[in-house]
């Protein structure tokens, strides 16, 4: 049973336009990729993953509607109800690891980097529409050599997208894994990719959540419960899914586009 | 040879484990694998005549010994369910279609297309505690039930589920509406309405305010309602409420159930309960020389 726990904020980082973090102490154990549920009481509660799993952990939050604007407001002080952490996270791999993040997904995949603490191990690319979006640049090179950016518009880094940069970066080197997190067009793209230079890898997804413990349904893809059979998926389990990379439900479970 | 094997009013399960409405139930591809998982049979989400979106987040909320629910019968609507049922039952589940609505016309017109996208049965939900116009509001008044289960049962040919709550004290009325009205069989029991208060942030926690309580801290209430129903009806019972282990099934049986639905019980300990159960079930009658479970039903009755 994951008790409802009220947090009082710690810290608080703006790490690009509209990316904001928040610190606080949650003394449970997590695993890079499991996310929380956070209340928003009178609002909302949103799965968020978590971007920070020292001692002291983290949410890094992209302000998209209501309830990330709100988050996004939170000072220092403040207090926050999360429950958690829910499902199966990235697994510790060994072997050489190209961590991918587009957009928000950098929030799931830096623990990684973080958890693996070895420079020559990891490399990461991290993507975004435009360069003020690119986040957790600095925090990558403490614990990578080889850190790419890329960009949408050109403004930093390579242009194009992240998978670009990626398919790239597996020319120049040969990897064991991929271990992504981002929109699910993005990850898709870059399961072929990895594919076609023979790298498997972990992916994570992100569905409409309620209960988070598996039970009501609305997280379902192709009959796996996104937030506990995932929401980090094996490349080789998403391959069998007619769903990944074009469909999701809606909150009344009717199947929508992605 | 120790058999699971039940029948309920005509429909034939391999085992007495149902996975119970809300549960996972939402999609086709998720109902199978609750069947592959070793279900008996499998019911689906409560289905009404139009989407819903259900109501906002929170809408769970865990506690020491259950959950606390108000989904708000969130659903896509009867006719896009369709291709879900088919999936399923092409699969090779058994499925039972359960269905919502606030009047006995509509409960009988999502009972036909049910029966035409192939379920093997329907269960109304006459019970669900935290829905406006549905659900419990009907099913606490007998004349009310009975003429939906009249309705109903004018309009298909499978046997007709009705699923009860526990929030009222006219329980007996209520199962002998059902009887009487020709329901083939009794579901119970739903969950039982409830509430939690965040005293930190010094307000209820379900967006919808009021909840069903499910999981172990509401098994006593369900064991109490079949063994109370089973001295009045001769239809057969189906138990359901904090059902996580073989004993706990087994309670449910002898106080008078034929089969039991599993819910909470998945989220706690895992979709593999259902196999847990039947095997702690079969194993039970080996080691007491029964033949067969239905030998058991009822047997806590003096
Ligand atoms: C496992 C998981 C991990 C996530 N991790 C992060 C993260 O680390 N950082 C981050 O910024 N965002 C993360 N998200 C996305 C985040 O939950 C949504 O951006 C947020 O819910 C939007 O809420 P809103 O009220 O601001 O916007 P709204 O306007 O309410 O919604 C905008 C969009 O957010 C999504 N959304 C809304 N409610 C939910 C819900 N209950 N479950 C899933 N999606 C929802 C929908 O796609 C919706 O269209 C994660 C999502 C999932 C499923
Ligand atoms: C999240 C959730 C959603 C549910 N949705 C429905 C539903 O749509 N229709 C229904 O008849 N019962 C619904 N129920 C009730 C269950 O089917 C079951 O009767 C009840 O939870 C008691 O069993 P349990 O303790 O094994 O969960 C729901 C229960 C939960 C926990
Ligand atoms: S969020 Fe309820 S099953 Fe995944």
């Amino acid at each position: 049973m994951h008790k409802l726990a009220f947090l009082r904020i710690k810290e608080t980082v703006v790490e690009g336009k509209g990316f904001k973090t928040l610190r606080f102490m949650f003394n449970r154990k997590v695993r890079p990729g499991q996310f929380v549920m956070v209340w928003i009481p009178g609002v909302d509660e949103i799965p968020m993953s978590l971007s920070y799993l020292g001692r002291i952990k983290g949410i890094t939050i992209r302000e998209v509607g209501e309830s990330t604007k709100i988050l996004g407001s939170l000072k220092v002080g403040d207090s926050m109800a999360i429950r958690g952490p829910f499902g199966r996270g990235f697994e510790r791999l060994s072997g050489k690891t190209l961590l991918v993040c587009g957009g928000a997904g950098a929030a799931a995949v830096l623990p990684i980097a973080e958890e693996m603490d070895n420079r020559e191990r990891v490399d990461i690319a991290i993507g975004a529409r435009t360069k003020d979006e690119l986040i957790f640049e600095e925090r990558s090179k403490m614990y990578s050599d080889n850190v790419r950016t890329s960009t949408d518009d050109g403004s930093e880094g390579c242009e194009g997208t992240v998978v670009d940069l990626a398919k790239h970066m597996m020319k120049e080197r040969k990897y064991d894994f991929l271990q992504a997190c981002g929109p699910e067009s993005m990850l898709s793209s870059l399961l072929k990719v990895g594919k076609e230079h023979g790298v498997s890898g972990q992916f994570s997804l992100e569905r409409f959540m309620r209960c988070g413990v598996g039970i009501c349904g609305s997280c379902v893809i192709n009959g796996k419960r996104v937030c506990t059979d995932g929401p980090v998926f094996w490349g080789e389990e998403l391959e069998s899914m007619s769903d990944f990379g074009r469909s999701k439900r809606d909150e009344s479970g009717q199947k929508i586009g992605l | 040879m120790a058999s699971l094997r039940v029948n309920v009013a005509g429909l034939v399960m391999e085992n007495p484990t149902i996975l119970g409405s809300g549960i996972i139930g939402e999609t086709g591809e998720s109902l199978l694998s609750a069947y592959k998982a070793g279900a008996g049979a499998v019911v689906t989400k409560s289905i009404g005549l139009e989407a819903r979106k259900g109501y906002s987040n929170p809408t769970l909320v865990e506690l020491p010994f259950g959950y606390l629910n108000a989904m708000g019968l969130p659903n896509p609507g009867i006719e896009s369910f369709g291709e879900e049922v088919l999936l399923a039952v092409r699969g090779g589940a058994t499925v039972i279609g359960s269905v919502f609505a606030s009047e006995a016309e509509v409960f009988a017109q999502l009972s036909s297309k049910m029966e035409a996208f192939g379920v093997s049965a329907v269960e109304l939900n006459l019970s669900c505690p935290h829905a406006s116009g549905y659900g419990m509001e009907l099913g606490v008044d007998p004349g009310v039930v009975r003429e939906i289960v009249l309705a109903v049962k004018k309009s298909v040919t499978i046997p007709v589920f009705v699923k009860l709550t526990p929030n009222t004290h006219r329980i007996i009325e209520i199962a002998q509406a059902v009887q009487a009205a020709g329901g083939d069989s009794i579901v119970a029991i739903n969950t039982v309405k409830a509430m939690a208060i965040s005293i930190e942030a010094g307000r209820p926690i379900l967006s919808n305010i009021f909840g069903g309580l499910s999981g172990p801290a509401v098994k006593p209430i369900g064991v109490r309602c079949v063994y109370e129903m089973y001295d009045v009806v001769d239809i057969p019972i189906i138990g359901a409420g904090g059902i996580e282990t073989w004993q706990d099934a087994l309670e449910y049986i002898m106080a008078g159930a034929v089969a039991v639905q599993i819910g909470s019980g998945i989220g706690r300990r895992g979709l593999n309960i259902f196999k847990e159960v039947n095997f702690g079930l079969e194993r039970y009658l080996k080691s007491r020389g029964i033949e067969s479970l239905g030998e058991l039903v009822g047997t806590a009755h003096a």
